[in-house]
């Protein structure tokens, strides 16, 4: 018997295709871009974990050499023998991919090299001789070099032994030496073996993973957006197609078809095309992810170092959590429809007037649910810490929005009757709230959108005119240089002062200051520094009492990653400690960063000099070559002012190149949604429209108030959408922006934009009503005729 | 006996408090007898036939059809009443509009078990709509509509016919022949039949004619 229900419900498909592709193409788009962004989240923690693997980043004490020093093979065998288990490690670059060189044998077993002389089919002495690498790196490998494809090996790297290692890189020492987390009771310190090596703890190291979850959870919000607008296409279609059958529901039931029965049958009937409309969406998805890939590479590479596949593979985790949520997200959309089926009295005749004025309770009800979703996200976001109450209230105020918007368009409905002077424009607006219940589905999604891209765009542009200005700040200096060693540092002091240039030397060590990782820089502080930096929040002649080695400056997220803020007194070492003087920001940087004056910082590091200097001039291209002919310093560590200004601003603009497109996307999501909701709609408009056209008015004409009906809502959704979006925008630069990265940003407005995107979006409507406006103007009298025949 | 009645009260909650439709009903039907109900709008004629149709259940009373007993029964067990024991014709003919006219016909059969092939092509040609199976619906007259809803009742061979007006929004012509066809097969088949009719004409048509005034048979 299911069968045969499953047949007949399948067959209202065939006889409204259009209801098939608006139906299979919301599931599609809500699932492509949901699992295109998860797969590109996919593929970067695959990356993450191969790059953990690979290289053991974060898991293990390091032991490198301190500035200018190196480690030999003697310092390591003078370890070993003193009974330290370390494992040395040759790190560098060959060909353009980074090459480890490993020891098997001393190596943690964590390590993916540690296993693979086990593992692998080659015979032991071949296996020295071979580079393991996964298959995209190997290509950048000439003839002859001889590689092992293994797919766990972090892109862009290889792995090799370090004797094969030491002689591709023709070097002879040791890059840093990882120390096995078990080591013996009693050992010699690691001062009196070797006291030019130190020890680098776990806690000093950044980890990769930790740093990009903020911007994998902002692209997972981004996708989930974009699966919630396209839902509501699928919600809208499956209401549209279930008022329809009703009467065939109601004639199955007469003949004889148990609730259960049918109910099974209407649940397997939405389950098969959703996974049909899933399986178009994740191969949609699967191309979305290929083309945003390389500019999400480029991203994770400019802002947190990390290095992805720039190649997608088909991996179950992505697209099986494609399949799910387009299952789950269709069962969500029709659990309504189903629990109107089990109240449906068999007999229940369906009445468009009587289902309005059922639904414009339903508004109230929805807007009182509005208002309660708006208060829950806003107290969620007071009394929960973290990204995660955040991203809450992103989701309560966009959701609470669009529930409360087919409310706000009855009540301007309402007044635009009330103010109506013609019986055609009473009719109108009486006859447009009569829609509203059919199209406040699409509307919501093109809220969404369009809410979504104002607040995006402002946080986006925010950042803009912020990171601008900071660059302004920051990169004063008209060069910027490092030099390679201590005598390389001195003879450009001496070059400098020399020629009265100003110079600003910087000194910096990595170390754990307020138990967090983080950059301790020693400046000379001077009138660059007194008269570009902006502080966030300072005391009163910070500069001054920084000079006199008296506070410190500590950068934003620092502050907030330690909750410290000005005057709260900060331990430099465990011996020493000063007050904060000022908090400064520092956008796009991810780590914390503590500033002192170069004095107190030779004081403290008596072994370290400045590496790293800004120099202030008038002519940078004529300091540059004499820097470089002179003092002999490599041109690839000069790089002047202009051009760092433009990589930075590149890696900016990279970094939100995915956003914008997604943004675009979730745009154009909306605008199907309204042509898909207006299409199914403009057969049930025939009955509606057909007194108005027996009355006078042309069908012509008829097409063009359809036009105007579109233009009318959509800009109506584009007056809602405006606070929306600005209240998202705030919620974006003081809430998630102060989670995720550690800065908050201050909140500019761009009406000229707004403008613009109200445009797009009235555009995107009006194209939307053209094709069902179209279709009305061509309908055939004898089509309008049959109303009163009764024959429809 | 097909059907029986048995003091059947039903009620429906409105605005200005509850309605009293059906007072104290009872009748029977027996195989092949024909049953004409009449009355005003509103008497509650076709809830009388939406009970004995087992769509709807009384407030109080007994309902048994072919000697089973209705009220005993859940959802499913009603709905198989409806599939093996009664099928209905309405005024709207309610056929399923996505489903050409052998697909209409041939779902109601399907519901109900194997299909006795000779018996539908029987019927079908009786009815005159041999060359119109492939036809949807919407391209059929209302009266070809109430013919295959005709076909789509009895191709099941069931006990009990019941029509809710069935000639209601056909012409006259159209009118007379539906229930010509209509009473000849129900006539082959020894099917018991009650129509709910404002026609006299139709009425007059039936073996037994009874009026519904105030809830109450007469």
């Amino acid at each position: 018997m299911i069968v045969s229900c499953l047949f007949t419900l399948l067959s209202h498909w065939y006889r409204n295709p259009l209801q098939i592709f608006a139906y299979l193409s919301g599931v599609a788009l809500a699932t492509a871009l949901w699992s295109g962004v998860q797969a590109i989240n996919h593929e970067a923690k695959v990356s993450y974990r191969a790059a953990a693997q690979t290289l053991g980043e974060g898991q293990y004490n390091l032991i490198r050499p301190k500035q200018d020093e190196t480690i030999s093979v003697l310092d390591y065998v003078n370890l070993r023998k003193s009974g330290w288990l370390v494992s040395p490690v040759v790190d560098g670059s060959f060909d353009n991919v980074r090459l480890l060189g490993m020891d098997p044998l001393t190596l943690p077993s964590s390590f993916l090299f540690a296993n693979a002389n086990l593992t692998s089919s080659i015979s032991g002495n071949d296996f020295f001789e071979l580079l393991m690498t996964n298959e995209n790196t190997s290509k950048n490998f000439g003839p002859n070099v001889k590689v092992i494809i293994d797919k766990n090996v972090a892109p862009g790297m290889a792995v090799g032994d370090i004797s094969l290692v030491q002689r591709l890189l023709n070097k002879n020492n040791i890059s840093y030496l990882i120390v096995n987390p078990i080591q013996p009771l009693e050992q010699t310190e690691l001062e009196e073996i070797a006291p030019h090596l130190a020890i680098i703890n776990t806690e000093q190291m950044t980890d990769i993973s930790q740093l990009t979850d903020s911007f994998h959870l902002n692209l997972s919000a981004f996708g989930l957006l974009s699966f919630a607008v396209g839902l509501f296409i699928v919600h809208s279609t499956i209401g549209l197609a279930f008022e329809q059958r009703r009467a065939m529901m109601r004639s199955m039931r007469s003949m004889g078809v148990s609730l259960r029965t049918l109910i099974i049958s209407v649940t397997t009937e939405m389950m098969i095309l959703a996974m049909i409309g899933a399986v178009f969406g994740i191969v949609l998805g699967y191309l979305i992810a290929g083309l945003l890939l390389p500019d999400v590479a480029a991203t994770l590479r400019g802002l947190y170092g990390a290095n992805i596949a720039g190649t997608l593979q088909l991996r179950p985790a992505w697209w099986l959590s494609g399949l799910i949520i387009a299952l789950l997200g269709t069962s969500l959309a029709m659990s309504s429809q189903i629990w109107q089926i089990t109240k449906l009295p068999i007999l229940a005749s369906a009445k468009p007037r009587a289902w309005m004025v059922v639904t414009t309770s339903y508004f109230t009800l929805q807007m009182k649910a509005s208002v309660v979703l708006l208060t829950l996200g806003s107290i969620s976001a007071i009394l929960f810490d973290g990204l995660v109450a955040g991203f809450a209230l992103l989701g309560a105020l966009l959701i609470a929005a669009a529930i409360a918007l087919p409310a706000f368009l009855a009540w301007s409905l309402r007044k635009l009757q009330s103010y109506a002077n013609t019986p055609l424009w009473d009719w109108f607006w009486a006859d447009t709230r009569q829609q509203l219940p059919g199209l406040s589905l699409a509307l919501m999604a093109l809220l969404l959108a369009v809410s979504a891209n104002i607040g995006v765009s402002t946080m986006v542009s925010s950042f803009r005119l912020t990171f601008i200005s900071f660059l302004d700040q920051r990169l004063a200096p008209e060069l910027f240089l490092q030099v390679a060693s201590k005598d390389q540092s001195s003879e450009l002091n001496t070059f400098l002062s020399e020629r009265d240039i100003e110079v600003l030397p910087l000194m910096s060590v990595e170390t754990v200051i307020s138990k967090q990782p983080a950059e301790l820089f020693g400046i000379k502080i001077g009138d660059t520094y007194r008269e570009n930096w902006r502080f966030l929040d300072a005391v009163e002649n910070p500069w001054d009492i920084v000079q006199l080695g008296k506070a410190i400056i500590v950068n934003e997220q620092f502050a907030r990653r330690a909750n410290l803020w000005v005057s709260d007194r900060v331990n430099i070492n465990p011996n020493f400690s000063l007050p904060i003087a000022a908090i400064v920001g520092d956008y796009g940087n991810p780590k914390g960063q503590v500033i002192i004056n170069e004095e107190l910082f030779s004081n403290l590091f008596p072994q370290l000099y400045p590496a790293r200097f800004g120099i202030r001039t008038d002519n940078p291209a004529e300091l540059q070559s004499q820097i470089i002919n002179q003092i002999g310093i490599d041109k690839n560590s000069i790089i002047d002012q202009k051009s760092l200004k433009a990589f930075s601003m590149e890696v900016f603009e990279r970094t939100f190149l995915v956003t914008s497109a997604l943004n675009v996307l979730t745009l154009g999501v909306a605008s199907f949604a309204i042509l898909m909701s207006l299409l199914t709609l403009a057969d049930r408009r025939i009955p509606q429209l057909s007194p108005v056209w027996a009355l006078g008015l042309t069908r012509s004409q008829l097409g063009k108030l359809e036009l105007v009906r579109a233009v009318l809502l959509a800009l109506f959704v584009v007056i809602f959408s405006i606070p929306t979006g600005l209240v998202l925008a705030w919620v974006l630069l003081n809430v998630i922006n102060v989670k995720a990265f550690g800065w908050q940003l201050p909140m500019f407005l761009f009406p000229f934009e707004y403008l613009k995107l109200g445009l797009y979006a009235v555009c995107a409507a009006f194209l939307a009503a053209t094709w069902p406006s179209l279709r009305l103007i061509k309908t055939p009298p004898s089509d309008l005729l049959k109303v009163f025949a009764s024959e429809r | 006996m097909v059907l029986k009645l048995n003091s059947i009260r039903k009620s429906y909650g409105t605005n200005e408090g509850k309605v009293l439709v059906l007072n104290d009903v009872s009748l029977t039907l027996f195989a092949g007898e024909t049953l004409a109900l009449r009355g005003e709008s509103g008497s509650g004629k076709s809830t009388l036939l939406h009970i004995a149709g087992a769509l709807e259940l009384p407030d109080e009373g007994h309902v048994e059809i072919g000697g089973k007993e209705l009220s005993k029964m859940d959802d499913t067990g009603r709905a198989a009443v409806r599939r093996k024991d009664i099928a209905i014709v309405f005024q709207h003919f309610n056929l399923i509009p996505s489903l050409n006219v052998a697909a209409n016909i041939n779902f109601q059969a399907n519901l109900s078990g194997p299909v006795d092939k000779i018996k539908l092509e029987k019927i079908v040609s009786s009815l005159g709509l041999s060359d119109q199976m492939g036809k949807y619906p919407e391209a059929l007259s209302g009266g070809q509509q109430q013919r295959v809803a005709i076909a789509r009742a009895l191709v099941t061979e069931p006990k009990l016919l019941l029509a809710d007006e069935p000639t209601g929004n056909l012409d006259e012509q159209s009118s007379q022949s539906v229930l010509e066809q209509m009473l000849t097969l129900v006539a082959e088949t020894n099917t018991a039949l009650m129509v709910v009719t404002h026609s006299r004409n139709v009425a007059a048509r039936m073996d037994k004619e009874l009026q519904l005034i105030g809830g109450r048979l007469k």
